[in-house]
């Protein structure tokens, strides 16, 4: 008797920003909108990613070094940037 | 000789390498489809300009992943020469094969325009035919083209010497006036360590005929023939 492994589904929210070391002119470009806007409360803009990725995965821990192992290959670039992501599983 | 220019989806500057190289230096040329693993006997390989993969994700980010560049690195780790423009740039960055990377223009405009760039060194087989210190006039044409590595990186490259071109003014002064993208140390070209993997944000294969309004890319072109010839000057 084989015995078929149940995979379940996760997704999972990966945010990724840009190390605080490295410029961000978009960003900058944005704080000066805010303020061209007169919102003087505006103090710092920095502009990242957001990417979702659903995943199959036997466990957790799985799910997680699967997502944090596309991370690292593809979805940052460690010369200049981080990555976070929260995990949840669905359906 | 014969050349080898790489092309993704997206690529834009793949013919206009083959006609500098080809039609204007004369050599032979053939065009490498990203999926493809055979480099054809090349003696040089062009990373051309353009938007790889649609520069989804980053510039380059995806290209590195594409079969050839395995060949690629095999090559240059052989001491094949490669050469980057632009989106060739970033790609070769991305694959780690040369340092740093390519964020957005500090202007944070797109810049097409003509570039002075400073001449750093010239016992590579990218620059043998210019002059130390010369002064290129050649064209950008980039949104992405601040180069940027850490401050302890950035060292590292200027203490080994791996900066070959520096954005200049007419005159070759280095100043934050002539940096058109705000690049760490206006530099605009590198090159790997062993010296066989080079890449700069200027389009030298847009400026090798008269009617092109300059021909300082033909010394870029001039370079690697006379390399691949085994012809030291």
């Amino acid at each position: 008797m084989t015995t078929v492994q149940n995979k379940l589904h996760w997704l999972a929210k990966v945010t990724v920003t840009r190390k605080a070391t490295v410029v961000d002119p978009q960003g900058n470009t944005v704080l000066d909108a805010l303020r061209h806007l007169r919102f003087d409360s505006a103090e710092h803009v920095r502009i990242g990613k957001y990417i979702e990725v659903s995943v199959s995965a036997a466990d957790e821990a799985e799910a997680r070094s699967e997502v944090a192992k596309m991370c690292e290959t593809l979805l940052v670039n460690p010369v200049i940037e981080q990555y976070a992501f929260d995990l949840q599983q669905i359906d | 000789m014969k050349f080898g220019v790489l092309v993704f989806p997206g690529t834009w500057s793949d013919r206009d390498w083959g006609h500098a190289l080809g039609y204007v230096s004369g050599q032979e040329v053939v065009y490498l489809w990203h999926n493809d693993t055979d480099l054809q006997n090349c003696d040089g390989i062009i990373v051309p300009g353009g938007f790889a993969h649609g520069d989804y994700l980053r510039t380059g980010a995806i290209a590195r992943f594409s079969p050839i560049m395995e060949s690629v690195r095999k090559f240059a780790e052989n001491g094949g020469l490669v050469l980057g423009s632009c989106n060739g740039f970033q790609i070769l960055t991305e694959a780690g094969l040369l340092p740093g990377a390519l964020l957005r223009n500090a202007c944070s405009s797109f810049l097409c325009e003509w570039t002075y760039i400073r001449v750093e060194r010239t016992d590579t087989p990218f620059t043998s035919q210019c002059q130390k210190g010369q002064v290129l006039r050649i064209p950008i044409s980039h949104g992405e083209g601040l180069f940027f590595c850490d401050d302890t990186d950035l060292q590292a490259l200027e203490d080994r010497g791996g900066v070959v071109f520096r954005y200049c003014d007419a005159n070759g002064a280095v100043t934050p006036e002539a940096n058109p993208n705000g690049s760490k140390n206006n530099i605009a070209g590198v090159i790997n360590e062993s010296g066989s993997v080079m890449a700069l944000m200027p389009h030298p294969e847009r400026c090798c005929e008269p009617e092109l309004g300059g021909v300082d890319g033909l010394l870029i072109c001039q370079s690697m023939v006379h390399a691949v010839a085994g012809i030291h000057s």
